[in-house]
């Protein structure tokens, strides 16, 4: 299990090309960070549709009759508890109680479910849970290489979806709700169809056969052009996962930090009857005094970013937290800001100073998401 | 539309315009398209005295933050408030309305020709 270390290229690669695409290594991959410009894809998402390439991203698929039983020990949530294409968020944590990977997983059967994984982690996450198999009747598969994600985001989605030829849903897309899947076909292949999204929007993720990634990525592309979808890039899917206040892994989730301080203590099922792999150091939780995650926002046009430190006030020699995840926000018109602080300045409405280059700039502690959709 | 092969450039992809004792400065598209959308510019004040490679003003993108560097030493005898107040101009005309600074100065250090400059940035 060693991590291929060369270039690696999306089955989408050259319709990316094609369409004038800025490339960004992501986890070793060659991915669109912007198209054209990473504002307009931003704006697009938020009222109109915008298209993702997310085949960096792992497929992993776990079956056998132990399968729901596995996953409850493997991962920090109950995922026995899941329906029949149901989806859920959860992670995978270290015997310490940090996190591995934070995941999305599918139910896809009574005895199989599909776990996706971030491209940065594809190893880690694959190595953990090909080795907590070990007593269960179940298979781990990764099916990476064999499966493209394609996501359709924004207002628009479903109708482009509906729109686009070739897509046949088993049921209802319109019916289907947020976090439940759907299988499908596209031309001659199943597909899994699925009401999920990293943009605080709503949208659709399909995963495709690699084969045919480019004839649906081209089907909805022709179904999205009377729906103002354009192709977006990592750009604006960073600036808007951060606006819907969605961690990033590697900016505020690590295998140093535990769910309870990023916010995510909901996601460890403590009330599972059974045990489960960082179970004993969560239910310890984390140190007395830990930093916390909280958002921040500031007046002005400059942000604080990842690594700027944060202060308790405009004159303290000691930095008291830190920035992980900050930008202007296309959506607010100002800069909104993820940050771990010192328990003792993250109450809400908390007056705190980023360090900006040099210049502290005073922020508020603020309650995330920064922004919602309207329901 | 600035004729890109007269003007000059650093290896900090900003162009350089000299006429007289001015120089004017921006920065290159192929620095812009790598900065992305251009979100806030921060220009150093008229009258300020500058080094040559001193970092002068700041280029912030939604993704990350440039910096401006001075090409040459001297006094900035204008800034740009256009870029100030719609930084998209960064973006949009690099060569030309999203120009950022004028600088007079009594030496000019050795730049980048259009050619040098088309080299190292392989484009």
């Amino acid at each position: 299990m060693t991590p291929d270390l060369t270039e690696r290229y999306s089955p989408l690669h050259q319709a990316h090309v094609d369409a004038g695409a800025s490339f960004t290594d992501f986890a070793g991959w060659q991915m669109p960070v912007r198209y054209s410009s990473d504002l307009a894809e931003h704006h697009a998402v938020r009222t109109a549709a915008g298209l993702f390439d997310l085949s960096h991203m792992a497929e992993i698929r776990v079956s056998g009759a132990d399968a729901a039983a596995y996953l409850d020990y493997a991962l920090a949530g109950k995922l026995s508890a899941i329906a029949l294409f149901q989806a859920k968020y959860s992670l995978i944590l270290n015997a310490a109680g940090g996190i591995v990977d934070d995941i999305v997983v599918y139910r896809t059967g009574e005895t199989e479910f599909l776990v996706i994984a971030n491209a940065g982690n594809h190893f880690p996450a694959l190595e953990a849970l090909t080795k907590r198999a070990a007593r269960f009747d179940v298979t781990v598969t990764d099916e990476s290489d064999d499966t493209a994600l394609i996501a359709v985001q924004g207002p628009n989605s479903l109708a482009i979806l509906q729109a686009t030829a070739g897509l046949t849903a088993t049921d209802d897309l319109g019916a289907l709700r947020y976090y439940r899947a759907m299988t499908g076909t596209f031309t001659d292949v199943p597909v899994l169809i699925a009401r999920t999204g990293y943009t605080g929007e709503d949208g659709f993720e399909l995963y495709v056969p690699i084969d045919r990634a480019l004839a649906l990525w081209n089907a909805l592309t022709a179904a999205g052009a009377d729906h103002g979808l354009v192709p977006a890039g990592l750009a604006s899917r960073d600036t808007l996962r951060l606006e819907a206040g969605m961690p990033l892994y590697g900016h505020e989730l690590s295998e140093a930090t535990y769910p309870a301080q990023a916010g995510l203590g909901r996601v460890v099922n403590l009330a599972k009857e059974t045990d489960f792999i960082g179970r004993a150091a969560s239910e310890e939780g984390p140190q007395a005094g830990s930093a916390v995650l909280v958002g921040l926002v500031s007046a002005g046009k400059r942000a604080g970013r990842a690594s700027y430190d944060v202060f308790r006030s405009a004159d303290a020699h000691t930095p008291e937290g830190m920035i992980t995840s900050g930008a202007l926000s296309p959506t607010l018109g100002h800069p909104v800001m993820m940050a771990y602080v010192s328990p003792s300045i993250a109450r809400l409405g908390t007056e705190v100073f980023v360090d900006v280059r040099g210049t502290r700039i005073p922020a508020t502690v603020t309650a995330l998401p920064f922004y919602s959709r309207k329901p | 539309m600035t004729d890109q092969t007269t003007l000059q450039y650093t290896a900090e992809h900003e162009w350089v315009l000299i006429e007289g004792d001015t120089a004017t400065v921006g920065i290159t598209a192929y620095a812009a398209e790598k900065l992305g959308d251009v979100v806030f510019v921060e220009l150093p004040a008229v009258g300020t005295g500058v080094i040559a490679g001193s970092i002068v003003g700041e280029i912030e993108s939604t993704k990350s933050v440039g910096e401006l560097f001075a090409p040459v030493s001297g006094t900035v005898t204008a800034t740009n408030d256009g870029v100030v107040d719609s930084p998209e101009l960064v973006n949009s005309d690099p060569f030309g309305e999203g120009w950022l600074i004028k600088v007079t100065f009594l030496e000019l250090p050795p730049l980048l020709s259009h050619a040098e400059y088309s080299a190292l940035t392989g484009e």
